[in-house]
């Protein structure tokens, strides 16, 4: 960039960063489309973590008997695989979406508070990697196991992956108490959820200001792209429910580290509690998971069906509705836990009630489609396997709100199967159509479509035969969480399928991968409007230009970016305007050249700095009884309360008198 | 935390908006979460706050409500001279404003004092720890996690204080800073009234 304008004399700690490419630029940057890309990576590549947890659980089983693993690596691997694909996978990949587009489909130039939401980042990355880091940090006193039962451990059989946490992703109390688990693997899960927590609560502050302030001139709430209608949705429950879960970690970490009886029943304490907090965050939760995918699907079927999304209000009340249920059926995953029948009762018929809402967005989607003009490309592929496979999720979910039948099914393979209907099938399913689908926006790109046919048919078979049959299993009786059967229960065949779905899973996810870095390098030019697209996201160039909009749009419909293009013949049909293709060239060009200068917030070091002190408290609050622990809650508040304070002597952006930062004619793309 | 989208050309005419400052916004939604967090914490002890767990202490046998009426009383006016040091700034009384800042952070920081002597008359004089029961444990979390709330506000305020000192005044946008931390103070103080409610005076009756 040309030269920078002269130092202000505000005062600061640092010199103020100035690096628009390399590895400092991503460091410091508060631009959301950077932040969502580095979301977007580092969730990856915790997918493939957490794939490869599965796959060492699918050898486990792949037959009876089976001795891969130890039953504390066994433990291990199901617990982090759950916990990675939860909160270092499907929210982060949400975050990246979010992040990437919520600014670009309202026409705003960035997100209301631009440091926060690169702290946001960071928060979410220390924190993943804080839990991750029981491996070299943890402290691996085994669990003391009930006498005579298989897979009590021998201190000197410890192993490293058998260290990280074993709770299960729910850390049901008292076996993630201190007398069960007296290890520090839980208190790694604890606390860097805590820190993953207070990231994702950042981010909805954020996102809810940003959606209510910063809309383009004319975009009124109902004329808002479903996704930002379920963005939302979603930061409201992040905001009503991470305050739940913060108080039960809390709770369970002051069990752990300070003696404390919450949950300890020797000592009066209710482990009880702990589900009843836990769920009343973890059912909101798994709405948290869905409806960014459902969001991103309700973007993809219209396009691609060259109709209007069926019932837009319909869908958007109804994605309001899903969250307002969320809060009253989370004791739906207690029913064996001796409540009451009235209470039963009570969730099971609101358990039934999620049914409605969600129901309508299904037909919504179907009316979408049904009609319409289908291109079945690689990300219309991805949003129909979407919908036909969270059907199937959801009618085995209806199931469960029948309680006797729930009985039958908890802990069983058929609640695994279930979820990973909603969440593979659903979220993931939703989130690879949307992968697809803005490739062009963050490359300029397209990805090769013979390949992402390829990836999604190899992942869609892969997917049923991996968990289909546990629906056989587990009405079968095959238990969740064991670590081996009997030869003599018959499940052998059923888990070699499941098996070897997993793998063909991972063999899609290869493909994908492959697809994504060569595309990214050699794929076809997208131009502007690669999809004949509706929404105002793609009337500026690919990629991104670093500003945003050249101008600040102004919208006067609902899929405004259709309208420039389409005009309506005498029977309602949509006929393209003559002018079309002049107006996509003239926005092409209007896009690249801003007519006045742009101002951009400029990037900081404090984010990261204050993000990068909270793992060390929480470092500290494990090891507290030592000095080192006690040093390590000192040096971490330091670095943080001293981030914040030079964070707020530094203004969001730099006085811009005399250098041209970003002159209109060095406007290229990042 | 003073940050918003100020570009050149981006001004709040330009867009769709709530009318209300990104700043304070983002405040009411942070303490709308905040209101469930305290929720939480209330019910966890409403969960616990009855039983008698054998013959151990438990909080609501050793309340001194007279004492804490008094520091309950003393936080509450904290949130009178909070009004007051906004008024003085809406009024242009740069005096004023550092006065009444400094007079509720002293307050808040007396009823941190009353806090911290009943901990040690609990712990210490009555025999109830943060391990005696969980009553007492979620008794200690409670308040505990109320004072570090208040604490953290007479940091903020002392820090407005602070600047309100060195520049000689406080501008239009720290004076947005003002009204955020007010907002919080008298969130601090809203979740008082109910822990004193529920907590002491209907756990003592």
């Amino acid at each position: 960039m040309t030269a920078t304008a002269e130092r202000s004399t505000t005062m600061t700690i640092f010199r103020r960063p100035e690096s628009t490419e390399g590895f400092w630029s991503w460091v410091t940057t508060v631009d959301h489309k950077k932040i969502g890309i580095m979301y977007g990576y580092a969730a990856f590549i915790f997918f493939i973590v957490g794939g490869l947890e599965a796959l060492l659980l699918r050898i486990q089983l792949a037959g009876p008997n089976g001795d891969f693993l130890t039953a504390a690596e066994y433990n291990a691997m199901f617990s982090t695989h759950g916990l990675t694909m939860i909160f270092l996978f499907v929210m982060p990949i949400s975050a990246a979406f979010m992040n990437y587009l919520l600014p670009l489909m309202i026409g705003a130039r960035d997100v209301a508070f631009p440091r926060l939401n690169a702290m946001s980042f960071w928060l979410f990355f220390f924190g993943a990697l804080f839990i991750y880091s029981v491996i070299f940090f943890g402290d691996v006193t085994p669990p003391l196991g009930v006498e005579g039962v298989p897979g009590n451990i021998d201190p000197s059989q410890q192993t490293l992956l058998g260290g990280l946490p074993d709770g299960g992703w729910f850390l049901y109390q008292p076996n993630a108490g201190p007398s069960f688990s007296p290890g520090t693997a839980v208190d790694f899960a604890l606390l860097g959820l805590q820190i993953l927590g207070i990231a994702s609560l950042v981010s909805a502050v954020n996102f809810l200001t940003t959606i209510f302030n910063m809309r383009a001139k004319g975009m009124r709430l109902l004329r808002m792209p479903v996704f930002i209608w379920m963005t939302m949705v979603v930061a409201f429950l992040l905001l009503f429910s991470l305050p739940i879960i913060a108080v039960a970690l809390f709770m369970g970490t002051f069990d752990r580290a300070f003696g404390t009886l919450f949950f300890q029943a020797a000592g009066g304490g209710d482990p009880i509690l702990w589900q009843h907090l836990f769920w009343l965050f973890g059912h909101p939760e798994v709405y948290i998971l869905i409806l960014p995918a459902m969001g991103i699907v309700s973007e993809v079927l219209p396009v691609f069906s060259r109709k209007p999304l069926f019932g837009y209000a319909a869908i958007v009340f109804a994605g309001g509705g899903i969250a307002f249920l969320g809060f009253g059926v989370w004791a739906h995953h207690m029913f064996s836990s001796a409540l009451t029948p009235v209470a039963q009762a009570a969730f099971g018929l609101s358990t039934m009630t999620i049914a409605i809402p969600t129901g309508i967005k299904i037909f919504n989607w179907l009316g979408t489609m049904w009609g319409g003009r289908i291109r079945f490309t690689t990300p219309m592929l991805f949003a129909v396997g979407f919908v036909a496979m969270f059907v199937i999720g959801g009618l085995s979910g209806v199931t469960h709100s029948i309680v006797p039948s729930d009985w039958q099914q908890t802990d069983t393979y058929y609640i695994v199967a279930h979820f990973h209907y909603v969440l593979f099938g659903g979220s993931i399913f939703g989130l690879f159509a949307g992968l697809y689908y803005w490739f062009p926006k963050l490359t300029g790109r397209m990805m090769n479509e013979a390949l992402g046919k390829t990836h999604f048919w190899i992942q869609f078979v892969g997917f049923n035969l991996t968990f289909a049959p546990m629906h056989w299993l587990g009405l079968q009786g095959m238990v969740r969480r064991t670590w081996r059967y009997a030869p003599e229960t018959n499940f052998g065949p059923w888990n070699l399928a499941v098996t070897i779905g997993a793998f063909t899973i991972a063999v899609g996810i290869l493909v994908f991968m492959f697809n994504w870095s060569w595309s990214k390098r050699k794929g076809p030019n997208s131009g502007l409007d690669p999809w004949d697209a509706r929404t105002i996201e793609w009337s500026i160039p690919n990629p991104t230009p670093h500003y945003n909009y050249a101008e600040n749009p102004t919208v006067t419909s609902l899929d405004h970016f259709w309208h420039m293009k389409y005009t309506e013949d005498s029977e309602g049909r949509a006929v393209r305007r003559d002018d079309a293709d002049d107006t996509i060239a003239r926005l092409e060009h209007d896009g690249r050249n801003p007519s006045s200068p742009i101002h951009l917030p400029n990037p900081s070091y404090f984010p990261i700095l204050m993000a990068s002190g909270v793992p060390l408290i929480a470092y500290g609050i494990i090891y507290h009884r030592g000095v080192a622990g006690k040093l390590l809650i000192l040096i971490g508040a330091v670095i943080s309360i001293g981030s914040l304070l030079g964070w707020g002597m530094e203004p969001l952006e730099e006085p811009h008198d005399g250098g041209g930062e970003h002159e209109p004619a060095m406007a290229e793309a990042h | 935390m003073a940050e918003t989208v100020a570009t050149a050309d981006t001004h709040a005419a330009d867009h769709e908006s709530f009318g209300i400052d990104n700043r304070k916004l983002g405040m009411w939604l942070f303490l709308s979460s905040e209101f469930l967090f305290f929720g939480a914490l209330i019910t966890n002890y409403l969960v616990y706050g009855g039983d008698t767990f054998g013959a151990t202490v438990v909080p609501r046998e050793v309340y001194d409500i007279p004492f804490t009426s008094v520091s309950s009383f003393v936080l509450l006016m904290s949130s009178l001279t909070m009004v007051l040091a906004h008024h003085a700034l809406t009024t242009g009384d740069q005096n004023g404003t550092r006065t009444w800042l400094l007079a509720t952070a002293m307050l808040g920081s007396i009823f941190l004092g009353g806090q911290v002597f009943e901990f040690y008359e609990f712990i210490n004089v009555q025999g109830m720890t943060l391990t005696t029961n969980p009553a007492s444990s979620a008794f200690f979390m409670l308040t505990g996690f109320h004072g570090a709330h208040v604490a953290i506000g007479v940091i903020m305020l002392l820090s407005l204080f602070g600047m309100a000192k060195r520049q000689g005044g406080l501008s239009q946008q720290h004076g947005m800073n003002l009204e955020l931390v007010g907002l919080y103070w008298h969130f601090v103080d809203i979740i008082w009234i109910v822990i004193f409610t529920v907590v002491y005076l209907l756990g003592a009756v």
